[in-house]
């Protein structure tokens, strides 16, 4: 029984800001998919974040790559913790960045993630990528904290997603989104 | 490529008075992808917001569970609760240090698979954390509910409920 409190009922307030705009979403149809591309992405915001919702055919991690850049020019720092212990670990001159840790695949508990691509445009700096990444199957689970760096100087325009090994299952979805 | 402005406030509530121990956020809309709830708080004594979601009323079953990676100052450390009746990631230490915390409630609206909330917690008198939550049901989200483990929450305690529809 809930007494002293704070009830809200009928909400129905609605107030965008415009300073965070839905660009792209990728749903992924019956067969599944090896990848997911992000292309044409327009230079006009500073920031980008991609929230995903996925499952995997296969136990692995997941992986980023921009501007189709498969060289050595990744690096990756990751904590995570799998209920037991936390760990750490570093990549360095890897072919891809690192999105997700190692994946749960079972179909009714996604893989949850969202990642942060800061000054995306900016053609002075290297890019750095951030993501917050979990799963929990009751018992079972990883959750996990990493950045990884583009060594590029280029504005991102495109964003391939793939996983370690096997596919994205069907309805999974990842959605890009534009931050001012 | 389409595009459409998002991240729409649905509701703030503002903590008044000392004899607040629940907040209610109910009738949540179904018309976005994602819920993000950002909670800043104080409270009368150290203590869990409990939270719990459901479709119509919230469950109380022990239907949830989580995987924690949390840091407390001088260790690391991970954890993991099952079959609990409740999760929690917004933890007040009953001092003057503001709790924040900041959840997501990813595809909250589908009705296919179990509900994950991705969340992250800064208690600055205790620890730092990161949570990954499931609710084991498949039903839409249109009900979340935290109360407080014991105590009260102390006026000027805010939550903040946004929705982030997917184009």
């Amino acid at each position: 029984m809930i007494i002293p409190g704070i009830l809200a009922s009928g909400i129905s307030g609605h107030l965008s800001t415009n300073n965070y705009t839905s660009i792209q979403t990728v749903t992924v149809g019956s067969g599944g998919a090896s990848s997911i591309s992000f292309s044409s992405i327009p230079s006009t915001y500073t920031h980008l974040q991609i929230r995903g919702f996925a499952t995997y055919s296969t136990v692995g991690a997941g992986y980023i790559n921009f501007n189709g850049d498969s060289g050595s020019n990744y690096s990756a720092h990751w904590l995570f913790g799998d209920g037991s212990n936390a760990n750490a670990g570093s990549a360095t001159s890897q072919t891809k960045g690192y999105l997700t840790g190692a994946a749960g695949t079972k179909n009714t508990v996604p893989n949850a993630s969202i990642t942060d691509i800061m000054d995306y445009a900016n053609t002075n700096k290297n890019k750095t990528v951030r993501t917050l990444y979990g799963w929990d199957g009751n018992g079972s689970g990883y959750v996990e904290f990493n950045s990884s760096l583009w060594m590029s100087t280029n504005a991102i325009t495109s964003i391939v997603l793939t996983p370690q090994s096997g596919t994205f299952n069907q309805y999974t979805n990842f959605a890009l989104y534009g931050v001012k | 490529m389409a595009s459409a402005a998002t991240y729409t406030p649905i509701q703030t509530q503002t903590v008044s008075g000392s004899t607040t121990n629940t907040i209610i956020f109910s009738s949540i809309p179904q018309t976005y992808t994602d819920l993000v709830l950002i909670a800043s708080t104080l409270s009368t004594v150290a203590s869990y917001s409990h939270i719990q979601v459901g479709n119509g009323s919230v469950d109380t079953g022990s239907n949830y569970s989580a995987t924690i990676l949390y840091g407390n100052g001088s260790t690391a450390g991970s954890i993991r609760r099952t079959n609990q009746p409740n999760f929690d990631v917004i933890y007040s230490t009953g001092d003057s240090a503001t709790a924040t915390a900041i959840v997501h409630f990813m595809n909250y609206s589908n009705s296919t698979t179990y509900k994950t909330m991705l969340a992250r917690g800064n208690y600055t008198s205790s620890d730092v954390e990161v949570d990954v939550n499931t609710w084991r049901s498949t039903s839409p989200i249109n009900i979340i509910t935290l109360t407080q483990g014991s105590g009260y929450l102390i006026a000027g305690s805010t939550f903040t409920l946004y929705g982030i529809l997917a184009a």
